[in-house]
């Protein structure tokens, strides 16, 4: 395959680097216009992963950190595929998760909430997914929680999902939501994102045909990364 | 009416959030829960080429620097090859070279290092040249989308002059913003503005 470029970022789309309402984003936001570059080989090629990386439980959050029994907590199922904006599938590709646990804490020094450390749940996970791009963890629901943007600022339920596709120009951190939470429309966070459309693609659905009968609730949440431009013609990636 | 295009939207980015740490890098956070970490090793122990430390700070907007980064770094071996199926010349990359790191800032100071190989120069396009550079990407509370930007080199002043990024920079006062300073032989120092006088030059890629 010749190479050839990831389409453009639509940063319409994803939230701009300043957004007044949460206020972090205040000191942390460039000021200056980003520098659009030509992808050269630095960014449409990337890491690769391999099931070496990684251990077979890895991806089972309520038993990769349990040593007394299973984590407290709504169980649920987080499945759903990583594919390309041309709707292919991302093959071979590593997920990352990370949250809080069913009260709302995170095991994180720099967490304080009064909400109590579960012993048996680490809160992170990790897995590649197989070849038609298909991800799944099992984790506990996590709780929402309170935090210093506004006086009264709460964070709606959540899972942040690192991916990397094939190239370090398809990287990307976001969060999941949950169908149905009433915090997702307070959220500052959420709310940097302008297109309603937009922060509907961070909402998984519940899905009760993945769900297992008395065990565990099944969200179905699909992750899209940028696409890539069709090799059908020349083009000048590596000269005339 | 027109056909639809089709096309799918990209899943749009959200901030990485304070605790990015016990995500991505839980054993640096003091956090044992997988039995091997992912990032900590760029060049692998039989990558020929000089063995290098880069160490800097991201400042904020007041001039803080900022503590709950987490920084990740693609880069190319000695030989300018990218350990990528896609590189014509990856087969020629030493066994064990990722290219690929990741590194967290020190919860007190807000200093990160990591340790790695200088890179070679990379084809550009258009038959140009590409200065030895590290592609890096910063994630942190606050930053809603991560930040692309690269780091070259001091020493190689000549090949900055060719080089196709650096020469699309305008304001010509912004280039050094890109490249690192020299502290030691063999160690860099490269600190990562979000605002100021002195913003870095971040990219879309």
């Amino acid at each position: 395959m010749k190479p050839a470029e990831f389409h453009m970022r639509d940063r319409e789309w994803h939230p701009p680097a300043f957004a007044s309402g949460y206020k972090t984003s205040v000191p942390r936001s460039p000021k200056q216009a980003l520098l659009s570059i030509d992808q050269t080989w630095s960014e449409i090629t990337g890491p690769r992963f391999g099931h070496s990386d990684i251990a077979a439980g890895d991806n089972d959050l309520i038993t990769n950190y349990a040593t007394t029994g299973d984590a407290i907590g709504e169980r649920i199922i987080v499945h759903g595929r990583v594919i390309d904006e041309n709707g292919r599938g991302v093959p071979n590709t590593l997920v990352e998760i990370w949250q809080a646990n069913a009260g709302g804490r995170y095991r994180h020094k720099k967490d304080t909430y009064l909400a109590p450390i579960d012993p048996n749940f680490g809160g992170c996970g990790r897995t590649i997914t197989d070849e038609n791009g298909y991800y799944f963890f099992r984790t506990i629901k996590p709780g929402a929680y309170p935090w210093r943007n506004y006086v009264n600022s709460w964070r709606p339920a959540h899972i942040h999902v690192s991916i990397f596709g094939t190239s370090f120009s398809q990287r990307l951190i976001s969060q999941m939501y949950f169908e149905g939470d009433p915090l997702i429309a307070k959220c500052p966070i959420v709310n940097t994102i302008k297109d309603q459309a937009a922060v509907g693609q961070l909402i998984a659905a519940l899905d009760l045909n993945a769900t297992i009968p008395l065990d565990s609730i099944a969200y179905k949440f699909d992750i899209v990364l940028r696409g890539r431009r069709s090799t059908l013609f020349e083009n000048r990636l590596e000269g005339n | 009416m027109v056909q639809s295009l089709n096309y799918l939207k990209e899943t749009p980015s959200q901030t990485a959030g304070p605790y990015v740490h016990i995500g991505l890098a839980p054993g640096a956070a003091g956090f044992d829960i997988y039995k091997s970490e992912l990032g900590w090793d760029i060049a692998g122990p039989d990558a020929i080429g000089e063995r290098i430390t880069v160490e800097g700070l991201v400042i904020d907007g007041t001039g803080a620097p900022v503590k709950d980064v987490m920084l990740e770094v693609w880069q190319a071996d000695a030989n300018g090859i990218y350990p990528h199926p896609e590189d014509p010349r990856a087969a020629e990359v030493a066994k064990g070279f990722r290219g690929w790191g990741r590194v967290i800032t020190d919860f007190d100071t807000g200093l990160w290092s990591f340790d790695t190989i200088k890179p070679g120069a990379v084809p550009g396009r258009m038959g140009r040249v590409q200065a030895s550079h590290l592609n890096l990407w910063i994630v942190a509370r606050g930053i809603n989308v991560g930040l692309n930007t690269r780091l070259y080199f001091p020493e190689d002043d000549a090949a900055h002059a060719a080089d196709p990024i650096l020469s699309m920079i305008e304001q010509r006062h912004r280039v050094k913003t890109l490249i690192a300073q020299k502290v030691a032989p063999g160690k860099y120092r490269f600190d990562i503005r979000l605002q100021g006088d002195d913003e870095t030059v971040f990219l879309d890629i």
